[in-house]
């Protein structure tokens, strides 16, 4: 499991960044390293194009891993570069610029949009298996989820617009419902699509707030 | 009677139906809905009101359906989940009810990536399938969906899409079954152009005993022009235009008229396969066509009942 990341566009970032003179680069070395949006030669890219934007990089570290706790440890290492910084450009997940706010008290930006959290199918392709709902509906689903797949997240489908296995949205989509019917079928549980799946408890997946569990021992 | 609506007493007559579609406008003119209800009244026995359709705002299924009916049409609303989740779809179907809109049909939605606002976010809180459960049980139970009571009664007349052209062709046959199993009163198929796809979609049907269960109304798309066959057969998802009826289309001298006679033939047709109750006719922008094509295939003059 990965966090997909994409950078932002440069005029997205000079605009967030117009009234920081000084900026502090922060860089991860797990999954914005694995995707080439925030590993050390990215980090090293953004310090080139910042200057010659006209900004000073009073500093640039790549944490190992951006979201986690020892984040503040690193942070710790570098405090006086990042003291005479106006801000901190985080070129990690959203995680990673969460976490990096959480232990800073400069002001924190991301560099990266966070796309989704997904596996690598081929090298270089990252695909969306799960967006974590709370209500795990799998076992219907030949393991293949419609709920990130599906263009529409029908529980019901395929939808009528299922033409030679790729989705009415494009042609370059795979209709996730005919993948679901293909493994349904090779494992003898077509009878799964006779039955009506009920109406969802999405208050699971979005519900008041962010969504919180405590792990007792 | 579930609704009384007079598209319910047709169908339940077992007479064959007639139904049309009106598209609302993309604006603010009552007189556009009402020119439609006026070209339609004679020619058919309930008019549906598309519900942003292709996903591009035009003015609501709801008030579409008020307009007509003042027109002495019997409308029929659309509902699609792409745009409301439960809460709003349910206080919609009661407020139709109220303004006496008796046909309620449920859609999934065309995705919004090919309207004219892709950026939006859908909703599909509920799909359609769900969404006829959901109307059942109001009308049945007079229940909510969060199973709380509905004050006053819930006359619907329930009616679901079914596209025998879709894939994969076996699970279309399934689906329809669900819907059915659901509470859909009444079917309305996509546009028929291969026939022959169409009657073995439609055996495996009443092979299944599914058209004593509901009725079945085959779609019928009046073509205009050889452009519009070739965009269908090219760029519509889910309907099939076979290449003969775009040469057809294309070797025309008068192509409005070719397409008249080849919508009128499709009726014919679809009248000699067993199980079929009626036609919906979805003559898009082309509202004004569909008394001819109506009387040309003998279907005039509509039931009073
Ligand atoms: S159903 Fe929910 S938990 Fe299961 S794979 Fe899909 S999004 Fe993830
Ligand atoms: S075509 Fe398939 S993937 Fe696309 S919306 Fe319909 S069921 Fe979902």
């Amino acid at each position: 499991m990965k966090t997909i990341t994409a950078q932002k566009p440069f005029e997205e970032l000079s605009e967030a960044l117009s009234g920081a003179e000084r900026i502090y680069v922060v860089g991860c070395g797990t999954c914005a390293t694995m995707l080439h949006t925030g590993g050390k030669s990215e980090v090293l890219d953004m310090k080139e194009k910042l200057e010659a934007a006209g900004k000073k990089v009073t500093g640039w570290m790549v944490i190992p891993t951006a979201c986690d706790e020892l984040s503040k440890d690193a942070l710790g290492e570098s405090i006086q570069e990042i003291e005479q910084a106006d801000c901190i450009l985080v070129m990690a997940c959203a995680f990673g610029v969460q976490t990096v706010s959480l232990y800073s008290d400069k002001p924190v930006y991301p560099a990266l949009n966070t796309l989704f959290v997904g596996k690598e199918e081929t090298p270089g392709h990252f695909i969306e298996v799960c967006m974590q709902c709370g209500n795990c509906i799998l076992a219907r689903t030949a393991g293949i989820c419609p709920l990130v797949r599906c263009a529409k997240s029908l529980l019901n489908g395929p939808c009528g617009g299922s033409v030679d296995g790729k989705c009415e949205v494009s042609p370059d989509i795979p209709c996730a419902w005919q993948i679901i019917y293909d493994r349904l079928a090779a494992l003898g549980q077509l009878d799964k699509l006779e039955e009506i799946v009920p109406i969802r408890d999405w208050s699971t997946s979005r519900e008041g707030g962010p969504r919180t569990i405590i792990i007792s021992d | 009677m579930k609704a009384g609506t007079n598209l319910e007493k047709v169908l339940e007559s077992g007479m064959f139906a007639v139904t049309a579609e009106a598209g609302p406008p993309k604006g603010t003119s009552a007189a556009v809905m009402q020119r439609k209800g006026e070209a339609l009244r004679h020619c058919c026995d309930a008019a549906n009101v598309t519900d942003n359709q292709t996903a591009i705002v035009r003015m609501s299924s709801l008030a579409g359906c008020v307009l007509l009916k003042q027109q002495g049409v019997d409308p029929v609303m659309q509902i699609v989940c792409r745009d409301r989740n439960r809460i709003a779809i349910q206080s919609d179907v009661l407020g139709a009810i109220a303004l006496g809109i008796g046909n309620i049909l449920c859609l999934s939605g065309d995705h919004q990536k090919f309207g004219n606002h892709p950026t939006a976010k859908n909703v599909f809180d509920i799909d359609s399938i769900q969404l006829i459960q959901a109307l059942k049980n109001m009308r049945d139970e007079k229940k909510f969906l969060c199973d709380e009571e509905v004050s006053g009664e819930v006359p619907m007349f329930i009616g679901a899409a079914a596209n025998p052209y879709a894939d994969p062709f076996e699970f279309r046959l399934t689906r329809l079954a669900k819907k059915v199993k659901a509470g859909a009163d009444f079917i309305q198929t996509q546009a028929v152009y291969d026939i022959a796809k169409f009657a073995k979609w439609m055996k495996m049907v009443t092979d299944r005993g599914l058209d004593k269960e509901t009725h079945i109304l085959a779609g019928v798309i009046p073509i205009k022009s050889a452009g519009m066959a070739r965009y269908m057969r090219d760029y519509v998802s889910g309907v099939s235009v076979p290449d003969e009826i775009v040469s057809r289309m294309e070797q025309a001298k008068e192509t409005k008229e070719e397409g008249v006679r080849l919508a009128v033939e499709i009726i014919e047709q679809l009248k000699e396969i067993p199980g079929i109750h009626g036609v919906h006719i979805m003559a898009v922008g082309w509202e004004d066509i569909v008394p001819e094509i109506v009387e040309q295939a003998g279907l005039l003059p509509r039931p009073v009942l």
